[in-house]
């Protein structure tokens, strides 16, 4: 990508194609995507408007077409012409009308600004429809048609770049080497034999490099052989998020072929969700085969630590109330593990009036957070999160996703909220006993 | 097929009117070949639905389930029987959406099979049978249907939500499912013991357009959203696989 055009101004729009040419390429992505679960998916429907109910854009400003099942029209037109069993006869009779470029800009906001994939809509469904999945399927039909939003698709051009949103591999030791100095503990890097390979968060290469430092401590004190590594080390995976399958793809590889070169048996995910539904859930497609390794992610890696006893912690003792991350709770099966490990440091849980499955989403899930035009809306969100975390009562308020920190936090700078979501995973590294 | 010939025999007896002629080469035909014709609709377009959507790739996942998962079987059943109420947490349109659809859906299978000549229609087609239902139950049962399906109506056209996303199958899927039970009810003049005893149709019209209309549904079945009936089973299964996989409880 030469620097002329991504300096390009442009409306959401990659590229100089035709508009025609755009429809073509997002009917042939989205028609891509069908196979029998989502075709199930599509022909279930209906339109009882209950997943409205669930969605937390559309209950914080009442507007109906935040509906996520009509976030979903036009790859529902595209199945029903393209892939449906009467696919023939619908395109015969002209039943349903041919999404156009016009459509298309309409719906980029409705799949990208106003939908985290949280998949709260799923479990609201009564004919069981994972509305999340097809909205993260539409994305890949957008993104071949170049209409992402602007911001992710700069990011989706650093890490095609890069293999990282955050830095290029060559400026990783050097980052690991100032966390290593400023918060005194050891982050190996670039080891040619490690039992784990440890990544992160675009934000902890950053800002928030003491979560890094946090997951050495921790690791340091189990004597383990870890490592990060260069060629292999942001776990957020942006093209799971914005849709584009071929970068999914190669930064997936990139972990897994890391790991395997060093020998690795598991690949630590950081605290992020995204991260968790990317790798856990899908790296394996990319192989055709089930993985030589474990993918593991932070939350289940400190409750297994606690749980044979490997690693200890001081009791907290005051309340807390927890935020469950979506990709990480809801789609990812960690419910337990993250009130296991709160348990344990002694901190009494208040849950949220909405928690576990049917948590709502601090609104930034999805690629949500980096996209600014969504900022409103994401801000509408958060008061809601904010409203029940206030009802808890709780003293401290936990989550173990840092992209959901960072929604939470930009949107307690809005509102000045006094009430920063703290990482779980910090919680132990500060807390581990002497 | 005995009892069908002896009919047409008795009908034979007496001259019939005009009118009386044309209502019963009307039900002859909504009894004969329309049903025929909807019967292989129903039963044709819904296999070439499912066929369709089972013949579509298969994307099968890799991944290691989470210790401890339940097997697909089980995801599957736990995620259908879960999917028959909704949370509380998604609030009082969920009940009261779910309610409703409780009352027209239960209505609806009471109607059409435990009343006593649907009975005897579908035993003189398939020769199975079952003890019907009092007529009061059926009454009763009706009525909730009707006033139900017209709530369901109200909401549909009133709901923001609802017509945002509504389309043409909406409306076709209800009149079709609509029209069946009003006619029905208009045929309603005697109990169905007086019915069934009798040996010829005296309302030959009015149950003609009644089968048709049972004849419509049939035939729109496997193109509308009616194929839930079929279809609601299958995507709570894989949702389920999909989740109890991961370990989640749905």
């Amino acid at each position: 990508m030469s620097p002329a055009t991504s300096a390009k101004p442009s409306f959401d729009m990659r590229g100089d194609e035709s508009n025609e040419t755009r429809v073509a390429a997002a009917m042939h992505g989205f028609v891509s995507e069908f196979g029998v679960t989502s075709a199930l998916h599509m022909e279930s429907c209906v339109r009882c408007g209950l997943c409205a109910e669930a969605c937390h854009f559309y209950i914080a400003t009442g507007d109906a077409k935040y509906t996520p099942i009509y976030k979903l029209d036009p790859f529902r037109r595209a199945y029903l012409r393209e892939a449906s069993p009467f696919a023939p006869l619908v395109r015969a009779l002209g039943l349903v009308r041919r999404p156009d470029m016009a459509d298309l800009q309409q719906w980029l906001e409705l799949l990208y600004d106003s939908c985290t994939l949280c998949g709260r809509c799923t479990v609201a469904c009564p004919m069981g429809i994972d509305l999340a999945e097809l909205v993260k399927e539409a994305r890949h039909g957008m993104f071949r048609a170049g209409l992402v939003p602007e911001r992710l698709a700069l990011m989706d051009r650093t890490a095609r770049l890069w293999g990282s949103t955050a830095t290029p591999g060559d400026d990783l030791p050097d980052i690991l080497a100032e966390a290593a100095k400023q918060y005194g503990v050891q982050i190996p890097c670039d080891l040619a034999q490690a039992d784990i390979l440890v990544t992160a968060a675009p934000a902890e290469l950053g800002d928030h490099t003491k979560a890094l430092a946090d997951a050495a401590k921790i690791l340091n004190r189990i004597g383990v052989r870890w490592t990060m590594h260069q060629s292999g080390f942001d776990a957020s995976n942006v093209g799971f998020n914005n849709g584009d399958l071929e970068l999914q793809e190669r930064l997936t590889r990139a972990l897994i072929d890391t790991a395997r070169k060093i020998g690795a048996t598991t690949i630590l995910l950081p605290e992020c969700g995204h991260a968790y539904g990317a790798a856990r859930w899908e790296a394996a497609k990319w192989y055709g085969a089930a993985l030589p390794l474990r993918i593991i992610h932070m939350t289940e890696f400190l409750d297994e630590l606690i749980a044979d006893g490997r690693l200890r912690v001081n009791k907290i003792g005051e309340t807390a109330t927890f935020h469950d991350p979506c990709q990480i709770v809801r789609r990812g099966g960690l419910e337990a593990a993250a009130r296991r490990v709160l348990g344990a440091l002694g901190l009494e849980l208040i849950e949220l009036k909405d928690h576990g499955v049917t948590g709502f989403c601090c609104g930034g899930g999805g690629g949500v957070v980096s996209n600014q035009r969504a900022a409103p809306l994401r801000h509408k969100v958060f008061e809601m999160k904010k409203k029940q975390v206030e009802a808890s009562g709780a003293k401290r308020f936990v989550t173990s996703c840092g992209q959901c920190r960072i929604t939470l936090a930009m949107g307690a700078k809005q509102t000045h909220w006094d009430k920063p979501a703290e990482s779980l995973l910090e919680l132990v590294a500060d807390n581990l006993t002497d | 097929m005995g009892t069908s010939s002896s009919r047409r025999s008795c009908r034979r007896l007496r001259p019939r009117s005009n009118s009386e002629s044309v209502a019963m080469d009307l039900l002859d035909i909504a009894r004969g070949p329309m049903l025929v014709f909807a019967l292989a609709v129903f039963v044709l377009g819904s296999l070439w639905r499912l066929i369709g959507i089972w013949r579509r790739p298969r994307m099968p996942d890799l991944s290691p389930p989470r210790s401890g998962a339940p097997s697909k079987l089980s995801g599957a059943l736990r995620a259908i029987v879960r999917g028959m109420w909704p949370r509380k947490e998604f609030g009082q349109t969920a009940a009261v959406t779910t309610l409703n659809g409780y009352v027209f859906h239960i209505g609806l299978a009471l109607v059409f099979f435990g009343y006593a000549p649907h009975i005897a229609f579908i035993h003189r087609i398939t020769s199975l049978r079952w003890p019907a239902l009092p007529d009061p139950v059926m009454y009763l049962a009706a009525g909730a249907t009707l006033i139900s399906m017209l709530m369901a109506l109200f909401y549909r056209l009133t709901s923001p939500v609802l017509r945002k996303i509504s389309n043409a199958d909406d409306m076709i899927s209800w009149s079709v499912a609509f029209l069946p039970l009003v006619t029905g009810m208009a045929v309603l003049g005697e109990t169905s013991s007086a019915i069934l005893a009798r040996d010829r149709v005296i309302y030959g019209a009015p149950l003609a357009v009644h089968l048709l209309t049972l004849e419509l549904l049939l035939i729109w079945f496997p193109f509308g959203k009616l194929m839930h009936a079929f279809l609601f089973f299958f995507a709570r299964a894989a949702t389920g696989i999909r989740f109890s996989h991961r370990g989640v409880s749905l």
